[in-house]
This record gives C-alpha cells, structure tokens and sequence, in this order.
C-alpha cells in the first residue's frame, strides 16, 4: 500500500497517524484540515483556554517536529472538494490532486447556528475552533453582557468561565433543565444550583426568537416577550455532523457517515472516525453518532488499524466529562432505554453519582465530583455487571463492591 | 528546561526536556514517550497516562488530591507510587525526575 490520506485534522486524524506509524505504515501518509492549526485538543477551548490559563501553543497534540519526524505531509487550511471513488483520487480546493490506497474521513462536526431574525449580527458567537475561542475570549471583558444560548455543555463551561472572569451572564435553556438531553435530572438541578450561586442567571423553558441590535447584537428576546440586554452571545445549541463530502461521493449518511465496527464505509477504501460518523455501539446494541475525545480517539485508532488490514473491532464503553467552576461531570456508558435510576449519595455533599439500569445491568453513570465511582464503573458496564440496586443506594459501599 | 527520565513499557529509557509549567504527561506525549496515551489531555477524566514514580521522588510531588485519588483507585494496577502525569506540573527541583510507565492504561 502507498498512500493513507486523511481528510479533517482533529483528534481522530492525530491519533490515526500515531497508529499508522506506531505500526509500522512506511507509505505516504497526507493530512489536510480545513483549520491552518496542527491537530489540537478542543475541551480547553471552553474552559482553560478562554479563561486564558493555557495558551494556543500547549494545545496541539503533537507539534511540528512529530509530522516532521513522523513523515506526514500536512495541508493545513485546506478542505478537501471532491471525491473521486472510482480513480481513487481526492481533490482538494485548491486543485491539487492526492491519490489514495486508503481514505479516512475525520471531517468532525460544525456549530448548529441561529436562524431567527438577527442572527447574523456580530456579536452573535459559536464555539468550535481556536478562532471562535480567541473571539470570544476578546471579548470577555469584566462586566460584559454575556448570554448564552443553550444550557449544555458548551453553553455551561462557556458560561462558568465568563462568569469566572467577571462577566454578568446569563444562560438561556429551551428544556425545563439544563443539559436535559444528556444528565439525570438530579445532575441538572445539581449544576443549575452550582451556576446560580456562581451569579450566573439560568432561565429555563424560554425560546430565543429574535436577536436586535444596531451595530452589532445588543438584545435577546425570547417567545414570552422577555428580552436580555446583550455585549456578546454565545450560542451553544447542538452540532450538525460534516458529511457533505462523503455524501457527494454517494457514500451512505444519515446523521453521520455509516460505518460499521470496522470504522469502513460501504466503499473497502474509505473509513470514518470520530463526530462525523454514524456507527454501530456493540455494547449496547444500536447504531450512535458521538461527539465526543474518546469516540474520536478510539476510531481514529481503529480505521488506522484497519487501514492497514489488521482487523480490530471498535467496541469500547463511551465516556465524556464536563468541567464547570470546580464541579466535575464524568459520564460513562449510554443511558438510554434504562428501566431503572439510582441516586447515589447526597449532592449536597458535593459529590454523588447517578446509576442507570436496564434489565439489571448497569448501562450507565453520571459521577458529580466521583471519580472513583466513575472509574469503577467503566469496568462494569464493559463487562455487563448486574449490581444489586439496594447495595447501589448506598454510597458507603463502593460500587465495585454493590453486586 | 528540566530532564525527566520515562522508563517505557518495554524498558527502554527516554529522557526528555520540557519548559517549566507544562505537565508531566505533556513532556511525554510531545515527545512520543510510549505508553503515555493521555485521552482527555489532562482533565483528569481518563486515568489514561498512569505512571509510577520512583520513590526516592514520590515525597517531592505535591499529593493526590480526591479526585486524583479516586481515577487511581480503579486503575489498572495501582501501586502506592501510582501517579496521574497529567497532574504533576514540571518545576525547575523536578530535574532528574524518574518515572515508570506501566504495561496497560486506563
């Protein structure tokens, strides 16, 4: 085999070419990303990289000399145009053409954006990128106006950081509770109490309908007439998966490029990992799309492993975590479908966890500040533990031992 | 720049140099230290870049804090001087630093 060339330059791409070449693939290995940045970590963005505390430098996984010494031909700030799937040829938007043995899509996700009257006003801000973040951070100013539309992760670790550096926030959700597609309820009210007496304003049940502002954005109103005074938005409300150029291939997609537990596509040349693809969870029996480190991680190193034909099979428990003030959110496994929800320990203790059951089996667990029972419970989800719900009520016991 | 010493999986033994103020695991993954896997990148969300510190060098480290404490505890394999690299920022009195890292992470 030749050439392995990977299209999106985020933490699947980074972490295919450490495999490739871990594993000895001695061919021509091409990168290109639509950002002019080497690979970077994006959760900092939100928080310690907004916050100021890290700068743009420590945020590549890897720096230049690694490509360097690792042979990888980098095509930064380009994106990829086309696919040809019959020549085995991608061209990019510049016009330079790269044939391909092997083709991994890592394209990610983009920002779910506004669409109500306003919402091109400047001022009006997504999260996605280093650019995004070095906008936003600009414009954090102590004392600035800061709304965030929708109270999910982004919405919230952006929030507890503008408010960390003195700004007057307030955090609109549409649901009767913050982070409602992803947390137990208790976890909600749990991080909606830690933003409130941070100062951070939470108003839920309300709908944005129209963005005012002259120059720039100055006012959000929402559908039961409320409106907020605004120096800057930040809009947090959902992504939508980058499959453009694998639909324009005819590759399948729906929500997400479809691969099975192989990471390949429908085409023997073609794989996908991380946000962008549509793929089969073995452990809990149903097709997922995940935006998340480790989904990316994982199948960026399973399609370089079957890139280079040495069957693997990406069967992994999904885990995720959220940093807000100095709370913790750990979450492992995938909730739905549960019959049964135990509540461990009290969150007024600050630390707590909630367990998910389906059929007896742990399937899931959301840790407030527990790493322990986190961790614990990566270990027996994998292996499709029926705890004892009696043993899991209470928090003296460790969960390890609640069987 | 302090020189920390990785002792890799395989037993071969890296010495590298990192700035003041970066973590411990970010001298290991930015020089390609084996082992070293770093998932969440130092949010202390995967136990994924465990190390055993040697113990001539163990009293000189800041502690575990709890939640250090309790990613370690369900670890693979944790020992007495098990250390998450991600929470060891490098100072100028870590120079000679001496580290382990096991066979298995996470």
């Amino acid at each position: 085999m030749s050439t392995i060339l990977i299209i999106g330059g985020g933490q699947a791409a980074a972490q295919a070419v450490d495999t490739l070449r871990r594993e000895g693939f001695d061919g021509r290995l091409v990168l290109t990303g639509e950002e002019p940045h080497l690979p970077y970590q994006r959760p900092p963005l939100s928080k310690q990289f907004l916050a100021g505390e890290l700068d743009a430098d420590r945020l590549p996984f890897r720096h230049r000399p690694f490509y360097d010494g690792h042979r990888v031909e980098l095509r930064l700030g380009k994106a990829a145009a086309r696919i040809l799937r019959d020549t085995r040829r991608v061209i990019l938007e510049d016009g330079e053409e790269i044939a391909y043995d092997r083709l991994m899509l890592s394209t990610g996700a983009r920002s779910r954006e506004l669409t109500c009257p306003g919402a091109q006003l400047p001022g009006v801000h997504y999260l996605r990128g280093i650019a995004d973040a070095a906008a936003i951070r600009e414009a954090l100013a102590p004392g600035a106006r800061v709304v965030i539309v929708g109270g999910g992760y982004i919405g919230l670790e952006t929030a507890a950081t503008a408010r960390k550096l003195g700004c007057a926030v307030t955090a609109l959700e549409m649901a009767d509770r913050v982070m409602n597609r992803v947390v137990a309820s208790s976890v909600s009210e749990y991080f909606a109490h830690e933003h409130r007496t941070q100062g951070v304003k939470i108003v839920c049940n309300t709908r944005v309908i129209r963005l005012e502002g002259a120059a720039s954005v100055e006012r959000v109103v929402c559908a039961d007439g409320s409106s907020y005074e605004a120096d800057l938005l930040v809009v947090g409300v959902g992504a939508i998966p980058n499959t453009e150029l694998a639909a324009s291939a005819g590759l399948e997609c729906e929500n997400g490029i479809v691969i099975d537990e192989h990471c390949r596509t429908a085409d023997p040349a073609i794989f996908a990992a991380g946000d962008c693809t549509n793929h089969p969870s073995l452990r809990f029996g149903m097709r997922v799309r995940l935006e998340s480190v480790d989904n990316a991680f994982e199948q960026g190193k399973m399609a370089a492993l079957n890139m280079l034909d040495q069957p693997a099979v990406h069967d992994r428990v999904p885990w995720f975590w959220s940093d807000q003030f100095d709370n913790k959110l750990l979450i492992v496994g995938l909730s739905q479908g549960f019959d049964q929800q135990v509540l461990r320990g009290d969150p007024g203790t600050r630390g707590f966890s909630v367990c998910y059951l389906k059929g007896g089996e742990l399937i899931a667990l959301e840790a407030v500040n527990h790493s322990k029972d986190y961790m614990a419970a990566r270990k027996m989800i994998a292996d499709r533990v029926k705890p004892d719900a009696d043993k899991l009520a209470n928090p003296q016991i460790p969960l390890k031992e609640a069987v | 720049m302090p020189k920390v010493l990785f002792i890799e999986p395989s037993g071969a033994r890296r010495e590298v140099s990192a700035p003041v103020g970066v973590s411990l695991m970010e001298a290991a993954r930015q020089n390609g230290v084996d082992g070293i896997v770093a998932q969440c990148g130092g949010a202390c969300a995967c136990a994924t870049c465990h190390v055993y510190v040697s113990t001539a060098w163990l009293g000189k480290l800041k502690p575990r804090d709890e939640m250090e404490e309790g990613m370690l505890e369900n670890a693979w394999h944790p020992r007495e001087n098990s250390r998450l690299s991600c929470q060891i920022p490098l100072t100028a009195d870590l120079e000679g630093l001496e580290v382990t890292v096991p066979e298995q992470q996470g």
